[in-house]
Parts: C-alpha cells; sequence; structure tokens
C-alpha cells in the first residue's frame, strides 16, 4: 500500500482595481495589450512602484488564517526568459515572503477535521499571456495580464489525497472569496493551481521524488489530476522503476500527466533582492488595521448560522462554503423567517438548478426575495410541495413574481373541505374496483393502498388539493 | 564679450536676464558649434536641431512675456541613457540603436519644465559601462585636450561636450564613477549627487542600485544651478528620496574656515603617482588657506571596493538588460527561426563585448551554489565600506581624494585589458557603494592634460560638496583652463 504525500501552491489573483506595480487597470476581457503600461510592457527605464494595496490583501489573508504577518519582507527578482514576461524576471518574493506561516482546517469526506499547516504565502506579478492560435505561425503576446498581483499559497506537503487536496484549494477559495480580495474564478484564471504529488510506502517517514503538475484551473481537475498522478507514480514503482522529478501538465481530455519541456525545469531563476524596491516594513498599526477590516470568516458564519437558523452543521458547512450562496441563503431566511426551510430549498432546488446550469449565485434568475415570498406561500398553505415546484420553475424562466405565477397558473391550494370531497368522492366513483379492493385489504395494507387514491385525487385537482386534507378524507370515505 | 559658447552655464543665465542674450542666439551659437566640431569629438550621438530651435524661440516668447522661470532658454544636452519622448534614445548600444523613447525620463521632464533648451544626445559607453567611452556603438569620443586620448566614461560624451564648450551644462549618470572620472579627464566639473536624490525614473538602468543621475558642467556654480533642477522627489522611482531639496547656489559663498577634510590613508598610499600627489598637494594647499584644516582617516574596506562593486553592478546588469530580447523594442535579429534563435541572436549581435563580459559575470554570480559566495558577500563588504564612510564623516566635513589614479589614457591603450580599465575607478567606486554624493573638479594640469580631485560629503551634503569646490574655483583658475584646439 502506499501513501501519497501532496503539497498545493495556490496563486490568486487578487482583486486590485490597479495593477501590483503600476497605474493600470487590471479588469479582465480588455482588448490585447490595451491595459499595458509602459512599466508593463519593460521598457527602458520604467520603475516599479508597489501598490499599498495588495499588501493590505495579502495581510488579511495572513490574518485570515491566522499566520504570522512578517515586519519586514522583500521583493526578489526572479529571472527567466519568456516572451511574456516583458522584464526578463518577475518581481516575487523568495527569502523574506510577507505572510508566514499559518493554517487552515479542512472538512474530511468522513465529516472529521484536520488542520493544514500553510507554509506562507508572497506577493509577486503575474505574466503576460502568449497567444499561439491567431496569427499563422506566430505567437501574439498580450500583457495586459502583466503585472496583475498575485497572492501565492504555499501548504505543507500534508495533504493525502486527491480528495483532501481539493478540500483544502475550496478552503483557500472560500477564504480568499469572503475576504474580497479575490473573485477566485478559476476559468478566467483568477485562481490557479500547481500540485506537487508523490508517493511513499505506507509507514515509511521519508518522501518520495515529487512531480509537480502546472497550473491546474478547476477544482475537477485537481482531483483528477492528482489521482491520475499518484496512480501513475504508484504504477512506476511497483513496476521497479523510479520517478523523475519533474514539471507536468495534466490533459484533461485524455485525464493523463505528461511532462513539460525539460528545459523549463533545468531553469536556475537567480533570485536576488529587486534593487528598484526598498524592504517593505509593515508595522503593527496597520495590521490592526487590516485586522478590523475582516470581515466574518467562513468558520465563524458557520457557528453563527447553526445558532442563528437553527440549521445543521452539514447544511451549514455546505451553505458556507459559498460567500455569495450563504449570503443569499441569509436574506431568504430573514426575509421569510424560516431558517430551516430556507436551507432545504437553497440546498436542495437551488443548488441543483445552479449544478445543472453551470451557474454562480450571483446568476440566479431567482432573487432572494422571490425565494422567500414563495416559502411564505408555502407556509401559509397557499402552495403545496409540487405547487411550489412549479412555482419556482416559473420564477427560474421568468414568468413574474410569485403571486402572479400562483394567479396566473390557479395554483391556490385547495383547502375548502367541500371541494375536495367532491374530487374525493368523483375519483371513489370512477375507480369501483381498487375500492373495492381496498376494502377488503388487512388495515396493514391499506396505508399502501391509500397512495393510489391520494395521487388521483391530486391529479384531478391539478396539484391543488392539500395532501393531508386529501388524505384524511379519503381514509374517512373509504372505511 | 567672448564668444557665447565660451560662458558658463552661470554666465548665459545672467546674460539672458539682462537680455543681452537671447536663448535663440545662445541655441544657436551652441547648436553651430556642435556642427563643426562634433565630427571631431563624436560627442553627441542626436543633436535635435529644430526641437532646440523651436524651444528657444518659445523661451525667447516666454522671457518676453514675463512668464519664465529663472533657468528659461539655457541649453543643455542630456546622456543617451535619459529616454526623451520622440527622440532616439539609444544608450551607446545596437540594440537600442532604433529605440525612439515613448516619455520623458524624470530628469529630462524637470528640464522641459524649467524651460532648458535641449541641444540633443550624448554618447557613452554602452549602458554606462565602461571607463573610456570606447565601448559605444557609435564610435569612441575624443578629449578635446588630446584628441587621441579617451575623454573617461561612461559620460564620456557629457565631459567631452562640456569641455569642448558644445553644451554649456550636460546630464551624467555615475554607477562607479561614471560622472567623476570623465570630468577628471576633461577638466570639467561633475557631482554625483547621494543615491536617492535624483530620480531614476526614465534612466536606463545599468545598476540600479548604485545609478545615480548628475551633471557635468565647467563650473561648481553651474552644477548648484543645474542640481537644484533635476534632484528632488519622486513617486515613480521607490528609491528616490522624501526629502526637500535645499538652493544649492544659496550656501557657494560659505567661508571654510574651520572645515575639516579628510584624507584617506588608502588613497595616499605609495601606489598614488608623484605627480598626482604633487597636484593634490597644490589643492589641499588652497584649502588650507581658506581656512579649512586637514586630517588623515582610514577606510579600511576600500580597497575591497572593485572587487565587490565587479560583482554587485555586473549581477544587476544581468538582470536589468534581460528585457532586450528582441521581442517588443530595440534590435531584432533578422528572420529568427525559433524563440531561441530570437533571443540568442538579437542579443549576440544586438550587444557589445564589454556589456557581455558583464552580464556573464552577474549571471555567473547569481547562480545557484554561488549566490552566497559572490554577490551576498559582495553585498556584506558594501555595508562595511558604507559604515566606513559614516564613521570617517564623523570626524571629518568632507572626504578629499584624487579622482583618477593618472590623466587622460591613449584610446586604445587600456580596452584590451579590463582589469586595468576597471582599476581607472578605483578612487571613485566606494562612494557609489557607500551611496553618498561625491564630486569631480578640477586640480592643477598635470603635462597639459587635466586632473581632478574628488570630495565626497555625507548623504545629501551636496552643498557641502558644491560649496567647498566653488570657494576652490574663486581662490584658483585651473577650470578656467581651455583645451588648446577647442
Amino acid at each position: 500500500m502506499y501513501e501519497a504525500v501532496i503539497g498545493l501552491e495556490v496563486h490568486v489573483q487578487l482583486s486590485t482595481a490597479s495593477k501590483i506595480f503600476s497605474g493600470s487597470s487590471t479588469a479582465f476581457g480588455a482588448e490585447p495589450n490595451t491595459q499595458a503600461s509602459l512599466i508593463d510592457l519593460g521598457m527602458p527605464g520604467v520603475l516599479p512602484v508597489p501598490n499599498a494595496k495588495a499588501f493590505e490583501m495579502a495581510i488579511k489573508f495572513g490574518l485570515a488564517i491566522d499566520a504570522k504577518i512578517e515586519q519586514e519582507s522583500i521583493f526578489d527578482r526572479k529571472n527567466y526568459f519568456y516572451p511574456d514576461l516583458p522584464k526578463g524576471y518577475q518581481i516575487s518574493q523568495f527569502e523574506k515572503p510577507i505572510v508566514g506561516p499559518g493554517r487552515v482546517t479542512i472538512t474530511l469526506d468522513d465529516g472529521n477535521t484536520k488542520t493544514i499547516n500553510v507554509t506562507r504565502a508572497h506577493l509577486e506579478e503575474d505574466a503576460g499571456k502568449s497567444i499561439h492560435d491567431v496569427f499563422d505561425g506566430m505567437t501574439g503576446i498580450d500583457l495586459n495580464r502583466a503585472g496583475t498581483p498575485l497572492l501565492e499559497i504555499v501548504s505543507e506537503p500534508e495533504l493525502h489525497s486527491a480528495r483532501e487536496a481539493v478540500a483544502y484549494l475550496k478552503v483557500i477559495h472560500s477564504i480568499v472569496r469572503y475576504l474580497d480580495i479575490s473573485d477566485g474564478n478559476m476559468a478566467e484564471g483568477s485562481m490557479r493551481c500547481d500540485c506537487n504529488v508523490s508517493v511513499r510506502p505506507e509507514g515509511s517517514e521519508l518522501l518520495g521524488t515529487r512531480t509537480e503538475i502546472k497550473n491546474v484551473n478547476s477544482f475537477r481537475f485537481v482531483e483528477k489530476a492528482i489521482d491520475t498522478e499518484i496512480h501513475r507514480q504508484i504504477e512506476i514503482l511497483e513496476d521497479g522503476g523510479r520517478v523523475v522529478q519533474e514539471t507536468r501538465l495534466y490533459d484533461p481530455d485524455k485525464d493523463e500527466t505528461r511532462p513539460m519541456r525539460s528545459k523549463e525545469e533545468a531553469n536556475d531563476y537567480r533570485y536576488f533582492p529587486d534593487p528598484d524596491l526598498l524592504p517593505v516594513f509593515i508595522d503593527d498599526s496597520f495590521i490592526e488595521t487590516c485586522r478590523i477590516k475582516l470581515p466574518e470568516l467562513p468558520d465563524a458564519r458557520k457557528a453563527r448560522y447553526i445558532a442563528e437558523y437553527g440549521i445543521t452543521d452539514y447544511d451549514a458547512s455546505v451553505l458556507v462554503a459559498d460567500r455569495d450562496l450563504a449570503d443569499y441563503f441569509a436574506e431568504v431566511a430573514n426575509m421569510s423567517g424560516e431558517g430551516k426551510l430556507a436551507a432545504n430549498w437553497v440546498m436542495g432546488s437551488v443548488l441543483a438548478e445552479l449544478n445543472q446550469a453551470n451557474l454562480a449565485i450571483a446568476e440566479f434568475p431567482v432573487s432572494s426575495r422571490q425565494l422567500s415570498d414563495l416559502l411564505g406561500r408555502i407556509k401559509d398553505d397557499t402552495l403545496n410541495s409540487k405547487t411550489a415546484k412549479t412555482v419556482f420553475e416559473a420564477l427560474i424562466t421568468g414568468d413574474g413574481e410569485v403571486d402572479t405565477i400562483i394567479e396566473e397558473q390557479g395554483l391556490v391550494q385547495m383547502t375548502d373541505t367541500g371541494a375536495i370531497e367532491a374530487v374525493v368522492d368523483e375519483v371513489i366513483s370512477e375507480n369501483s374496483h381498487e375500492v373495492a379492493n381496498y376494502r377488503a385489504a388487512s388495515s396493514d395494507k391499506r396505508s399502501k393502498m391509500l397512495g393510489f387514491f391520494v395521487g388521483q385525487v391530486m391529479k384531478k385537482s391539478q396539484g391543488k388539493a392539500n395532501p393531508q386534507a386529501v388524505n384524511q378524507i379519503l381514509a374517512s370515505k373509504l372505511t | 564679450m567672448s564668444d557665447i559658447t565660451d560662458l558658463s552655464f552661470s554666465e548665459l543665465k545672467k546674460a539672458l536676464q539682462e537680455k543681452s542674450l537671447s536663448s535663440t542666439e545662445i541655441t544657436l551659437a551652441f547648436l553651430e558649434r556642435i556642427e563643426s566640431l562634433n565630427p571631431e569629438l563624436n560627442t553627441f550621438i542626436t543633436v535635435t536641431r529644430d526641437e532646440a530651435m523651436r524651444s528657444a524661440k518659445n523661451a525667447d516668447t516666454a522671457i518676453s512675456r514675463g512668464t519664465a522661470t529663472a533657468y528659461t532658454g539655457l541649453p543643455i544636452a542630456h546622456k543617451d541613457l535619459f529616454c526623451t519622448d520622440g527622440v532616439l534614445t539609444t544608450c551607446g548600444s545596437k540594440i537600442l540603436s532604433n529605440f525612439v523613447a515613448p516619455y520623458d525620463a524624470h530628469v529630462v521632464s524637470r528640464c522641459k519644465a524649467a524651460g532648458l533648451v535641449s541641444l540633443g544626445k550624448l554618447n557613452m559607453d554602452e549602458f554606462a559601462m565602461g571607463s573610456s567611452n570606447e565601448n559605444s556603438y557609435f564610435g569612441p569620443v575624443r578629449n578635446p585636450w588630446d584628441t587621441d586620448r579617451v575623454p573617461g566614461g561612461s559620460s564620456g560624451g557629457s565631459a567631452a561636450a562640456v569641455a569642448a564648450k558644445l553644451t554649456p551644462l550636460a546630464t551624467g549618470t555615475d554607477t562607479g564613477g561614471s560622472i567623476r572620472q570623465p570630468a577628471a579627464f576633461t577638466g570639467t566639473s561633475g557631482i554625483k549627487p547621494t543615491y536617492g536624490r535624483v530620480s531614476r525614473f526614465g534612466m536606463i538602468a545599468y545598476a540600479s542600485s548604485l545609478d545615480q543621475g548628475g551633471l557635468i558642467a565647467h563650473t561648481a556654480e553651474d552644477l548648484a544651478h543645474g542640481l537644484g533642477l533635476i534632484a528632488g522627489h519622486d513617486s515613480r522611482d521607490s528609491t528616490s528620496a522624501e526629502r526637500s531639496v535645499p538652493d544649492y547656489t544659496e550656501v557657494l559663498n560659505g567661508s571654510l574656515k574651520g572645515k575639516v577634510i579628510g584624507l584617506p590613508k588608502q588613497f595616499f598610499d605609495d601606489r598614488l603617482n608623484n605627480s598626482m600627489r604633487d597636484a593634490m598637494d597644490m589643492v589641499l594647499e588652497v584649502f588650507k588657506s581658506l581656512g579649512a584644516s586637514v586630517v588623515e582617516i582610514s577606510l579600511d574596506h576600500v580597497a575591497e571596493a572593485i572587487p565587490a562593486y565587479y560583482v554587485i553592478a555586473p549581477a544587476e546588469a544581468s538582470s536589468n538588460l534581460s528585457r532586450f530580447d528582441g521581442v517588443r523594442f530595440g534590435y531584432r535579429a533578422d528572420k529568427p527561426t525559433n524563440l531561441l534563435d530570437l533571443y540568442e541572436r538579437s542579443r549576440g549581435e544586438g550587444f557589445g563585448s564589454e556589456v557581455k563580459r558583464r552580464i556573464l559575470i552577474g549571471t555567473y554570480a547569481l547562480s545557484e551554489g554561488y549566490y552566497d559566495a559572490y554577490y551576498k558577500k559582495a553585498q556584506q563588504i558594501r555595508r562595511l565600506i558604507r559604515d566606513d564612510f559614516n564613521h570617517a564623516l564623523a570626524s571629518c566635513d568632507l572626504i578629499f581624494g584624487p579622482t583618477t589614479p593618472s590623466t587622460a589614457f591613449v584610446i586604445g591603450e587600456k580596452i584590451s585589458d579590463p582589469v586595468s580599465m576597471y582599476l581607472e575607478d578605483i578612487y571613485t567606486v566606494a562612494t557609489n557603494m557607500a551611496g553618498l554624493p561625491g564630486g569631480s573638479f578640477q586640480a592643477p594640469m598635470i603635462s597639459g592634460l587635466p586632473t581632478g580631485y574628488q570630495l565626497t560629503g555625507p548623504a545629501f551634503g551636496e552643498s557641502i560638496i558644491l560649496n567647498a569646490a566653488h570657494q576652490i574655483q574663486m581662490a584658483t583658475d585651473w577650470h578656467r583652463l581651455n583645451p588648446e584646439n577647442f
């Protein structure tokens, strides 16, 4: 048996309005090179000027993971040649990062929690992008992204499965979203992950040779890439081979990892302190200013939701993982006054719809107020679970407000006993054979058989009959 | 009245104020002199004649309307590593031989804002690497005192242009002596301010932690005027000092009575040749006659300055020069077959041999496994040198020494011997390592060639240096001597 040892390097694009060393905008999606200033282009003679906002964000992250904020941090140059790296070096932090050791807690599949130590987090600038598919036989360079601030968060190699790695990554994602220091959008590259993976015989203290899978850009791919890589390494060891230390890329189409060009690995980055930038000194009062600005973090919010809304530990964990979803839930719960019902709906129908339509909660067509209205109509017995579902679907397609939909589709629940009795009588007279069977059956079988009649009544009433009333009336009329 | 071009920057300022000369007359006089003499001296890479005449005309209008500054209409020329918007900025290199800068360096924009008229861009050692100006892609600059000799470097074009009266004031940069050594070789005055005093924004970097912009002119008074224009905080340079700029001209006439001049024993040991020692003694006699006293001091680690410099500066240069890759600007190799070929040939063909040598040295010094032995060690030495200076300056006002070991050498004499070329900076480098201000001023001639003495002051003590040099210049005429043929 083998044990996997995994450490992650997570690159988070910080959502500062301007770049880390220039005044250019960091907005995503502009025309190529329209957001590249002289500084981002690495023009001769230009100099970097640090953006204080990036420090504030890094410090907030450090505080959120209970990390040491270093009083002195230093920007270094990481030297290598690449066309989308304008200066021929990346400004990063090597020996003295701004955020020192910290920790996060992840929840495992079995519900247990585990603390993962974070080695460090440091600030650096992003590179531009090489565009290989637009110009025939040539490569285009877009430097809009060059100089966008990144926070690189390095974990200790304390993760032991792809699932744990994803759980860790989700916690990091959740924290940066709560802090509002990044949009965390993995598809747009705002959050990227390098996975260091090795395997060793279970019980061994020695670490195996590791490989690094570069730039994995979704939770799902992180899980698959690590799993694939673990299996690949185990197979090599089983066959008596040796794992080669190298950088690999994950190909989601083939579900395999393969080595990057060997030249990339031979790099000696020749780190040295950037002489254009003075050491950064962070004093306690600045740290305190950042601490005061810290929002409620996922763990605190989870505890609060359990207490305030009376929901379960599990429900609270699911709801708080995504800050926007948690906010949505809280709005629905507060407006409707129905915590548990709100949790059921958000975790059930809402999440199912988001997953199916591949939407973020921010893009969800049903507003928190609309869902709250819907819950109100369930609570006052206007709707039953079936008609509520119909209204919910109509809200998604944008058919109007809750009460309008109820009215237009005639979905008001039939609670008038007389009207229900009339439908029940109809059903009894149309199904004499089933009625006879029912009456002949023993009482323990009857409850099961009753479902048929309930179904018929609901069908005839177009789902509007109050199910409890139907049950009651049927039971008394059939005896 | 003498020729317009014989006048110093301060004298021209006075003439403009008195309206005895117009900016157009002044500008034209210098442009004509450049046209006639530059072919022989090769001091200018680019002459911006039309732009200069336009600025001069604007200056005259401003003067007549009373909207001029105290400096409107005065000429200057810039070392070709200061970026100038819309004007070729080559850094003396083939790799930037086609580079028209899209913006003005801080120094350039400050000069423009003051109304100075830029005559053009001055020749230099490629990327400011050199002590003779022989390393320029645009050919060597010749020393007006003897055109077979070098003018020093890397600001050789700046120094020679001032010495030959092609411009009364020139910007330069000094990383290890690149303002002071050519000033000494050409009989001019030069100041390298405290690191951080002048913004490096728009100065094409050689060694960022040592580079500092400064000036070359005929007199300390000229430098005082010029420095007031270019010094000061610039938010675009993180290493620029947030410290107010004094009026450097105000203190020029202060007495030297009671001032203490420190002589580092390491600069006056038996390696100093006799004629240079005599020249220095003559300067010291003047200091004493003006009431200053002389004490011996020690800079214990100064001997290590050159080796440490030749680790730190190339290390920073190797990284600073990475951006010249043929991708976005500058020289690009013809028909590259792939990315590596583009890099290798653009850089291989674009850089000269001294630049390549320093990139190689610097790359090696920063390599894994060598970093601690070279770069880190050099930084430790640097701290010791800085401590030496600060300690010495606690017991004296200024540190005095020769600027160079000898007078200007013959073109070609040292070009194949890099170590002897590097030793040219033996007296100047330590000042850069300590980040302190230094100036070189005219000392007595030796065999018909100029020499210079160097003053190093405490951090932000430029006015102390300029005051002392001005007092010496008021009492002597070494700074008034002109090269015979120019």
